[in-house]
Parts: C-alpha cells; sequence; structure tokens
C-alpha cells in the first residue's frame, strides 16, 4: 500500500463546504429558541451613573433583560488571562477584573452592559434601543506609546502597566555594546490588526432543566479548554454539566480562542431563563469586540563589528493589551514574542523588554503568528538596516549570522532541534532569482518606477508546547494534546481529537496519518473533534500546534493498537507477539504465511459469537474491543523556519505600492499534505502582506475606532497579490515521531517585514510605518525626489 | 433594519406617486440597504423601480448614449454598444466596487445618490450629459448640488441619462484600497467644442477642474498639465487620504487619463 504521508489528498470537508452543507453555529436553530442582543457601550471609557431597562421591558416579544448587576449577585466570574507574568522586579502582573457584563465602568467602545433576550431578533434589536444607559464619560487612553502617561484605567493598576516584563541579561548586553564597532537603531512600530474572520463569532446556549445541561454551540478553537474555563472561573456551571460544541467554524486566526462575554452570558441566561438563547454577531460587532492583534511600539538595537558580526541585541516594546488581559493576552507579547526576537542568529547577548499596557481599546490578544511576526518584524527590519549601514549585502549579512550545527541554542530560551538555515537561505535566493534583481530594477527605473528588493529569514517557536515548560513560564494549563483512536467491529475507524479544525483541513491530514499507520483504506477513516462530549479531551488549535502535539497523539494511540492487535494476532495463529510484524494493515508471523488483517483483528476484539470456535481470540487478561487513547506531551517546542524574499515596484507619482514577486522557502519539517500546506501558506502570506501593505486598526484619540467596517478597513483582495513562489527545504524535527513542525503561521510571521524591507529598499532606506499605504510612500517619495535633486 | 412598506411601481408615474418624504426608491439597493441595516437611515416606504421595463436599457445614436436609470453597472461594463461609442464609460462601470455591486447597483441609483467618491457623476460632467426624469431634462452641470445633494425634486424619478459621445476620454481612478470607490477619479473628455476635466472624489462633490481643462485646452497633452498644483484647501481629508495628496493625485490621475485618450 502506497504511504498517504507526502501525497496531495484531495480534502475530505471539501464537498461538505463547497456544496453549502458545512454546519456552523448559525446554522443550528432549537426549538423555542429567543434571540440576544447585547447592549454595548458607545464610549472607550465611562462610568454607569444608571442603567434603566423599564422602557425595553415593555417593548414586544421582550423575554428578559440582564445586566452586570445580575452577573455580579450570580457570582458568574469575569473573563480571564491564562498566563501568570512576574515583572523584572518580581512582582505579579496586575490585571483587572473584566466581568461578562460591565456593572459600573465600561473600558472600550464595545463593552456590554446588557443582553436584551426576546422572542425574535427583530424584537431584541428595538428593544436593546429602548435600554438607556447614563454614562459620565472619561478621558479615554487610546494610544500605546503614550499610555503610561494616560489617566489611569483601572483602579490599582498603576500607569496603566500590567507588566515590566525582562527577558535576557542587560550587564551582559551592555558589555557587548561596550565592544560594538557600530550600533544600528530602529523604532518600529508593529500595526494593529483585526482578525476578521469569515463566520462572525455566534453561540446558542440550551438548557435542560431536568439533567441540569447547559449545551453551548459556539464558534470556538477550543471547546475543552472554554468548557474549563467557563467552568472552573466563569462559574457558569459544573464541568460534567457543560457540553461545549464547536461544529464547523469558518475562521478564527486565534480570535476564537478566548472564551467571550456573549459565550457566558447566553449560558448563564439560558439556565436562567430556562429557553435556548441565540447570538449572532454583526459585522461591526466582530471589528469593536473580537480580540485584536498586533499593536507594539518597539525600540531595538543590534551592535555590530565592522565586518558584520552581530554581538548583541536590545528589545524595549511597549505593547497594547487593549481594555482588559485575555487569555494568551499575556503571553503573547512576553515569552511568544521576546524569545524570538533574536531570530535566527547567533546573537552572543540579547534581552527583551516589555511593558504591557491598559488602553481604552478592544482586548489584544493572539492573533496569527501570535508574538513571533511582531518578534520576526523587529530583528528583520533591523537587520535589514545594518546591511544598508554597513554596505554588506542582505542575504550575506544573515548567512554571516546564522547558526551552522543544530542543536542550536539561541541566545534567550529555545534550543532549536534542527535546521538548515543557510540551504534555506540559497534555495530562496535562487527561486527568486535574486542575482537577477539590478536587471529588472533597471527595468523599472526605464519606466519611471521605483523597485526595491526585500528578505527576511525567520524561525518561530510553534508546535505549543511542552508542559512542564510552559507551566514554569507561568501558563495556566499544560498544553499537551489528546486522540482516541476507536475501530468498529466492522474494521472502520473514527478518530478523536482534542485538536479543532477551522480551515486547516484535519479531517483530511489527521485521516492520511491514521491510514498509514493503520493501513486502513482513507475513506473508512473519519476524525471526529469540536465536541466536549464526544472523546477525548484537548487544548484546541492554535500556535501550528494540531499536527505537531495533535496529530503526534493520533500517531501514538495507532502504535497502541496495533500493539494490542500483535497480542491478539499471536493468541489467534499461536504465535508469540514478538515475532508478528505489522505492515500495510497486516500482522503478519514472521518467517511464516500466516496473518490477519487489522480488520479481522477488530472484528476479533469484539468477541462476536463463534459458534464452532469456543475459545476467545483474545490472549487471557486482554480486555475486548478495539479503542486506544494517548495523551501526547511534546519535550520541546518545534521551529520551523526560512527566507522569505519579495520584490516591490513603486509608482512615485502616486505612491501605490505593487508586489511584483514574492518567494517562500520553508523548512516545516515533514509535510503530511503539500496541497493543504500551500493553502496554509497562501493564507498565512496573505494576512502577512495584507499587515505589511494594507490592513491597520485605528482609533481617534476619544477611542472611537475609525476602522470599523470594510470601507475602512482594508481588507486585503486576490488582485493584490502576485503568484506566490513557494518551495520548501526540508529538515526532520527530531522531537516528535512524525518529524513534522507545523505550518499554519508561518507566512503571517515572515511575510510583514519580508515586503516592509523591500519597500523601503525602494524609498532609499526611508522608514515609513506599517501599512505602507500610497499616502505614505508617495510622501517618502517625495522626500526621496527632494534629496536627490539636492544631491545633483 | 426598522420594518418599512415594500411596494412595486408598475410605471413611472405610480413610482412618483407613491414617493413621499420618508420613502426612497429602491433600484439595486447597493447604497439604501446597507444604510437600512446600519441604522443610518429609514424609511417607511420602499418603492421598487426595477419592475418599470422602460427605465432599462441602453440606446446609441450617432452623438449620444442613452442609459436607462435602472440599467445596473455590470450592463454597462459588459455593452458593445458602450464599449464602442465611448469606452471609457464603459471601463468606469467595469471598475465600480466589486462584482455584487456591479450585479446590482444601477446608474440612476448611483447618480441620484450622489456620493461624493462615486465614480459616475464625473462621467455625467465629463460628457455633458443630460439627465431625463418624469417631469424634465437637467443638464449634468446643474445637476449635482453638494454632497449627496442632488435638483431632483422629493419624488423625481431618473429614467434615463443621456451622454454626449466625445473625441477621445479616459477616466482614471485611483481607488480607496479598502471600498474601492474613489479616493480621487478623474474623467477627461475632449469634445469638438470643449474639454472636460471631471474630478470626484477629492471634494465634497464632483466638478469640473477649470485650470487643468483651460491648460489642456491650450495643447491636449500631458505634458501642459504636468507641472500643475492645486489648491487643496478645498479638498477632502479623511483616514485614507490628506487633502494634499487628494490635491496631487486629481493632476497624476488627469495625466494619465490624457495619455490614455
Ligand atoms: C461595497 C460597495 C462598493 C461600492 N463601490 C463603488 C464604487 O467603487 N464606485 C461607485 O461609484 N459606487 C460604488 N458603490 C455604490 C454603487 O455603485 C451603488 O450602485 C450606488 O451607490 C447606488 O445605486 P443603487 O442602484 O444600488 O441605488 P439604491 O441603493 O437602490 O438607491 C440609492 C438612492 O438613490 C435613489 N434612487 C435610485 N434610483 C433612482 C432613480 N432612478 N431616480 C431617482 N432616485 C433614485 C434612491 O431613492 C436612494 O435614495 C459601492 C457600493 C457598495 C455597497
Amino acid at each position: 500500500m502506497a504511504s498517504l504521508v507526502g501525497s496531495r489528498v484531495e480534502r475530505k470537508e471539501d464537498k461538505r463546504f463547497l456544496t453549502g452543507k458545512g454546519r456552523y453555529t448559525s446554522d443550528i436553530n432549537l426549538a423555542n429558541q429567543t434571540y440576544a442582543i447585547f447592549v454595548r457601550s458607545p464610549h472607550a471609557r465611562a462610568q454607569i451613573k444608571k442603567l434603566d431597562i423599564s422602557k425595553a421591558q415593555k417593548s414586544s416579544g421582550v423575554v428578559s433583560i440582564l445586566t452586570g448587576s445580575e452577573i455580579a449577585e450570580d457570582k458568574i466570574g469575569g473573563l480571564i488571562a491564562g498566563w501568570a507574568i512576574r515583572s523584572e522586579d518580581g512582582t505579579e502582573m496586575k490585571c483587572p477584573a473584566n466581568p461578562p457584563l460591565a456593572k459600573d465602568i465600561v473600558n472600550f467602545v464595545g463593552d456590554p452592559v446588557a443582553v436584551v433576550i426576546a422572542e425574535s431578533l427583530e424584537e431584541a434589536k428595538v428593544a436593546a434601543e429602548k435600554v438607556s444607559v447614563d454614562y459620565k464619560v472619561l478621558k479615554a487612553v487610546t494610544s500605546t506609546a503614550d499610555a503610561m502617561d494616560g489617566d489611569t484605567i483601572h483602579e490599582g493598576i498603576d500607569k496603566n502597566l500590567c507588566f515590566d516584563w525582562l527577558l535576557g541579561d542587560r550587564q551582559k548586553v551592555k558589555e557587548a555594546f561596550e565592544k560594538a564597532d557600530k550600533v544600528i537603531s530602529i523604532d518600529i512600530i508593529n500595526n494593529r490588526l483585526i482578525p476578521n474572520a469569515m463566520e462572525p463569532r455566534a453561540c446558542l446556549a440550551d438548557y435542560n432543566s431536568a439533567s441540569e445541561e447547559i449545551t453551548l454551540y459556539t464558534t470556538s478553537q477550543n471547546p475543552h479548554l472554554s468548557r474549563l474555563i467557563m467552568s472552573a472561573f466563569g462559574n457558569v456551571s459544573p464541568e460534567h454539566k457543560l457540553r461545549v460544541v464547536a461544529p464547523d467554524v469558518g475562521g478564527g486566526f486565534g480570535s476564537k480562542i478566548n472564551v467571550y462575554n456573549e459565550d457566558i452570558v447566553c449560558s448563564w441566561a439560558a439556565k436562567k431563563i430556562n429557553r435556548a438563547i441565540k447570538w449572532v454577531a454583526e459585522r461591526s460587532e466582530s471589528f469593536l469586540t473580537d480580540i485584536h492583534g498586533r499593536d507594539h511600539v518597539t525600540h531595538a538595537e543590534l551592535a555590530v563589528t565592522n565586518d558584520g558580526k552581530f554581538l548583541g541585541f536590545k528589545n524595549e516594546t511597549i505593547a497594547n493589551l487593549g481594555a482588559y488581559a485575555r487569555v494568551f493576552g499575556t503571553v503573547t507579547p512576553t515569552y511568544l514574542f521576546g524569545p524570538c526576537a533574536t531570530g535566527v542568529y547567533e546573537i552572543p547577548a540579547a534581552y527583551s523588554n516589555v511593558k504591557a499596557v491598559f488602553t481604552n481599546t478592544a482586548p489584544v490578544d493572539a492573533y496569527r503568528g501570535a508574538g513571533r511576526p511582531e518578534a520576526t518584524y523587529t530583528i528583520e527590519r533591523l537587520v535589514e538596516k545594518a546591511s544598508m549601514e554597513l554596505g554588506i549585502d542582505k542575504t550575506e549579512l544573515r548567512m554571516k549570522n546564522f547558526p551552522t550545527a543544530f542543536p542550536f541554542k539561541q541566545t534567550l530560551v529555545h534550543t532549536v532541534d534542527s535546521g538548515d538555515y543557510v540551504a534555506g537561505m540559497e534555495k530562496a535566493k535562487q527561486m527568486a532569482d535574486y542575482n537577477g534583481y539590478e536587471a529588472r530594477r533597471k527595468d523599472s527605473e526605464s519606466r519611471g518606477k521605483l523597485r526595491g528588493i526585500g528578505v527576511s529569514s525567520y524561525f518561530e517557536a510553534c508546535g505549543i508546547a511542552p508542559s512542564a515548560a510552559v507551566m514554569s513560564l507561568g501558563c495556566g494549563v499544560g498544553l499537551w494534546e489528546s486522540a482516541e483512536v476507536r475501530f468498529n467491529p466492522t474494521g472502520q475507524v473514527t478518530v478523536y481529537t482534542g485538536s479543532h479544525s477551522h480551515g486547516q483541513s484535519h479531517q483530511t491530514t489527521f485521516a492520511q496519518i491514521a491510514a498509514d499507520e493503520l493501513g486502513v483504506p482513507i475513506e473508512n477513516i473519519d476524525i471526529v473533534h469540536g465536541d466536549t462530549d464526544k472523546g477525548t479531551f484537548g487544548m484546541g488549535t492554535y500556535g501550528s500546534r494540531s499536527l505537531t502535539v495533535g496529530g503526534i497523539a493520533i500517531v501514538n494511540a495507532c502504535k497502541k493498537i496495533v500493539e494490542k492487535g500483535k497480542r491478539v494476532t499471536a493468541k489467534m495463529l499461536e504465535a508469540s507477539p514478538e515475532d508478528v510484524e505489522f505492515k500495510d494493515g497486516e500482522f503478519i508471523v514472521a518467517k511464516s504465511n500466516k496473518k490477519k488483517t487489522i480488520g479481522e483483528i477488530a472484528f476479533a476484539c469484539y468477541l462476536p459469537g463463534v459458534r464452532d470456535e469456543m475459545k476467545s481470540p483474545l490472549p487471557e487478561g486482554e480486555e475486548p474491543g478495539l479503542k486506544e487513547t494517548a495523551f501526547f506531551d511534546p519535550s520541546n517546542f518545534s521551529f520551523p523556519a526560512g527566507t522569505h524574499i519579495a520584490e516591490v515596484e513603486i509608482d512615485p507619482e502616486t505612491g501605490e505600492v505593487k508586489l511584483e514577486k514574492y518567494t517562500a522557502c520553508d523548512d516545516f519539517g515533514r509535510i503530511i499534505n503539500p496541497m493543504i500546506v500551500e493553502g496554509q501558506v497562501h493564507g498565512g502570506l496573505a494576512q502577512g502582506i495584507g499587515q505589511a501593505l494594507y490592513e491597520n486598526a485605528e482609533y481617534d484619540e476619544t477611542g472611537q475606532l475609525m476602522t470599523g467596517s470594510y470601507m475602512d478597513y482594508t481588507m486585503p483582495r486576490a488582485d493584490n497579490f502576485p503568484e506566490f513562489n513557494i518551495g520548501y527545504t526540508c529538515t526532520h524535527a527530531t522531537t516528535n515521531p512524525l518529524g513534522v513542525k507545523g505550518c499554519g503561521e508561518a507566512g503571517a510571521i515572515a511575510a510583514p517585514p519580508t515586503v516592509m524591507n523591500a519597500v523601503i529598499d525602494a524609498l532609499g532606506g526611508q522608514e515609513i510605518t506599517m501599512p505602507a499605504t500610497a499616502e505614505k510612500v508617495w510622501k517618502a517619495c517625495k522626500n526621496l525626489k527632494k534629496s536627490n535633486s539636492k544631491a545633483a | 433594519m426598522k420594518d418599512f412598506n415594500y411596494h412595486s411601481a408598475k410605471d413611472s408615474k405610480e413610482a412618483s406617486k407613491l414617493s413621499s418624504s420618508n420613502s426612497a426608491f429602491l433600484a439595486g439597493g447597493m447604497t439604501t440597504i446597507p444604510s437600512m441595516k446600519l441604522g443610518l437611515a429609514s424609511y417607511k416606504d420602499l418603492i421598487d423601480i426595477k419592475n418599470i421595463k422602460k427605465l432599462s436599457g441602453i440606446k446609441v445614436s450617432g452623438k449620444s448614449v442613452t442609459i436607462g436609470a435602472t440599467t445596473k453597472h455590470v450592463e454597462v461594463a459588459n455593452s458593445k454598444e458602450v464599449k464602442k461609442a465611448i469606452p471609457s464609460l464603459a471601463n468606469l462601470a467595469e471598475g465600480i466596487g466589486d462584482p455584487q455591486v456591479r450585479n446590482r447597483g444601477t446608474i440612476g441609483g448611483s447618480v441620484a445618490n450622489n456620493d461624493p467618491s462615486a465614480d459616475y457623476p464625473s462621467a455625467c460632467i465629463a460628457l455633458n450629459a443630460t439627465i431625463h426624469t418624469n417631469d424634465r431634462k437637467i443638464e449634468a452641470s446643474k445637476f449635482f448640488k453638494g454632497m449627496f445633494e442632488t435638483a431632483l425634486k422629493k419624488g423625481e424619478l431618473i429614467e434615463a441619462i443621456e451622454f454626449q459621445i466625445p473625441e477621445k476620454s479616459s477616466y482614471q481612478k485611483h481607488p480607496n484600497p479598502a471600498s474601492r470607490y474613489a479616493v480621487v477619479g478623474v474623467y477627461v473628455a475632449k469634445h469638438k467644442k470643449d474639454i472636460n476635466v471631471a474630478v470626484t472624489g477629492a471634494k465634497p462633490c464632483v466638478y469640473n477642474d477649470r485650470d487643468l481643462s483651460k491648460a489642456l485646452s491650450n495643447s491636449f497633452s500631458s505634458s501642459s498639465i504636468q507641472n500643475m498644483e492645486l489648491d487643496s484647501s478645498e479638498m477632502n481629508s479623511d483616514i485614507h487620504a490628506s487633502a494634499e495628496y487628494r490635491a496631487s493625485l486629481v493632476v497624476t490621475q488627469a495625466k494619465k487619463a490624457v495619455d490614455a485618450c
């Protein structure tokens, strides 16, 4: 049987999605359900003086209106940060309470203050407009850079500072900088983004008063984790009386990791009113209340020798957490960011210092890449600048500082098990025709255009994550994953996974793995996920962890099945288990022609009545059934890496930037399905290029979101991109049996500095901030013209 | 969205009769429906005019192209006759919004709405259009009064728009990357007697740039406007483009248009 791992198996999920047979949360309707509309704060920061629901209560169709007071009375818990960060001075981080419905004070536009539940959506909307809230508007804090000088948003949190965190050794860095020939320094902004999943958030909470069970259908990337949080911290219901189902989910990019206010409120309220409650976000609500991403202000420095050796690195960052600290809000700008900021380089001394601040904006949390795009942007913009200032070719300078031996002990935290950065760079250069660039530049010039080329090499720590390591760094949970593999008596297989697919094609990739491990045709393998009542526990999908952690749990459970199969075969064929080999779905007794198929073994394991064979096929002490569970806790993160190269052409008259060429050469370890990986790379690149050229979440000084719809928030479209030139190098991860590293976030991590380096190259080295909009580039072109004419 | 009454009119007369101070005509609905959904507008009555056969279609004569009010953008973009008579007009329609918008939005709706960054108003000005209503004929130069303001009276219905076929013309739009509306769009048309440089997106209302057209009348080449700098004090400024940038874009897009003529 040919191996399926490594082949472009067509996606099992396509038929469902492409023929409209997907089943998303908002497709689900329950008899007698009600509809919720949330009343949200129109102000970024205000005291609630009075909240009057009397008029709204009389509105037609209203079932119930609940506010922050009832939430508090029922002792329903608030939303939490999942990771405790300690400041450099040893103090614990300071986080405000984040009640699901605000009672006394609101902290961002969109913060919910009440929920209106009615018989129909229209009635809920009409009634919601009649809820009258008397606000005393306070001065909002919205700027990341100035947040520490603003009014105190949360009582007791001085300077709006959640923590002031340090990773690395300041003294060593100081010494390294003293030895430097040159210090390259840079001030950059990592622009704030809105995740924009295609499916807006939604939930449907149902309560059964007889079983006292709440069922919550919700758009989550991690239903088990959501249940755990709602139960342990939200006090919504004991865990065994709460079922969380995340059916088909249309994209997450990190924005659906969090348990949100609406999940808690609808679950709690469903029990209170003893009816099902449905809520579906409007797109405007998504813009305002989904977690946002990035939003860093960074000053970084690189100490170098004249011949281009890196000696030391400093990273001083202010990270905006938004109004509240959420699940991965505090780890994203620290452990997911700080260690990776030294990039793919050997730098003897380094530190990352991050001040995380609260502002009156939507909470900021993990968004595709989470911390690693910010890290890569910092180091790769800095290295590109170093190449300009030192006059050393950008690829040479990078290669000069690449590690050549693996495992590579990276400066701050990670030990990278495997990689070959030089090979990646060389292949990328060849794919991009790096050496032919000058001719293309001249051609652009002859047409009055400016051309630039940008390079970025990245590595990232994903496959999140070894539990012991993350718990020692403050994580509230272990980040293992589990799987259950279950044979039916007639030989088909159901694989239950704790990973969750919201666009990652697990149904196909995971089935390919199981098919290879078990020798069962892929058509006979079903992947089940997304329901806390079905199968095993799980921590969900983010941080490129599904394959590297969840996939390995599947492999390990399959291996247990095979082991049991060997024991059963041995008994049935009267051989010793050590002499049974398993290959392509068959158990074969060595040096004989005796064998059993895995289907026969599954059948035997379920002990069918066999009249003429009185003895059991199972060895003594062996339990019936063929079903195994495995929990996998990785021994290390995984470390995809690569080099990307971009070329842009700029029209100096309008400032329009055209991305002419984009080359991505990545090392994801072993690739299970190249077609699916390409899709992941394309999506990541689109988001990364979007950050560099188009996307930007902008608040005005009063805290109103200026980019609250697609009329103003620029989502990139297909015609913004060239054909992507994608290739791979491959070094296998040594820390898991498949040798896989993860591919979901790479594009979003590598693309922003690659594109910006190209834009800035075209602009003669002038710094501009992301996104490189036409007007900003136009201004820079005017400066260039001025300085050129001065020079002439 | 608030409740409203839906009416379908069978002819212009009925449509006009049904209208009140609290009603809107429903053509493509591409402006009206989103504004209602976002709570920016609400109407008691929506009067659907799409079933009025007479309002849709394209007629070309020797001198002019007449397009019925409910003709969709996609129909103008794909029309062989329009492409032949005024290629730049088909080109303009092709560049409106996205396929969904082009398959619903209508020329009459666009012109009646007079969005400061809409494309069609510039075509009306550049191509010396006449707006035919159920009541009268209005010259384009007298039709666009200000931001979202036109010469239409309450209940007055656009039936067709008649464009004069120019000798040469080109429309060059610098789109807003998010919405794809015009940040600045410049429609240059050279007629036998005059040259129009209609500008949309730059100011609160579409206008004919006299400085540019005068310069081009002396010599119809982009070099004659090459170094012109426009006063930006009356230009729009928002998060997508400052007034200064818009002023520069007007000249740049005008040059591109002249070169493309
Ligand atoms: C996402 C998006 C992108 C867009 N991008 C662009 C763009 O790039 N360029 C551009 O120019 N436009 C753009 N538009 C607008 C689009 O062209 C619409 O077609 C136009 O604004 C309105 O036309 P409609 O037929 O949809 O009018 P409707 O929404 O049906 O009506 C709009 C208004 O016009 C009135 N009206 C309609 N027909 C008549 C008539 N015959 N007589 C009198 N009054 C009438 C109605 O009473 C109403 O007040 C975009 C719209 C959207 C939603």
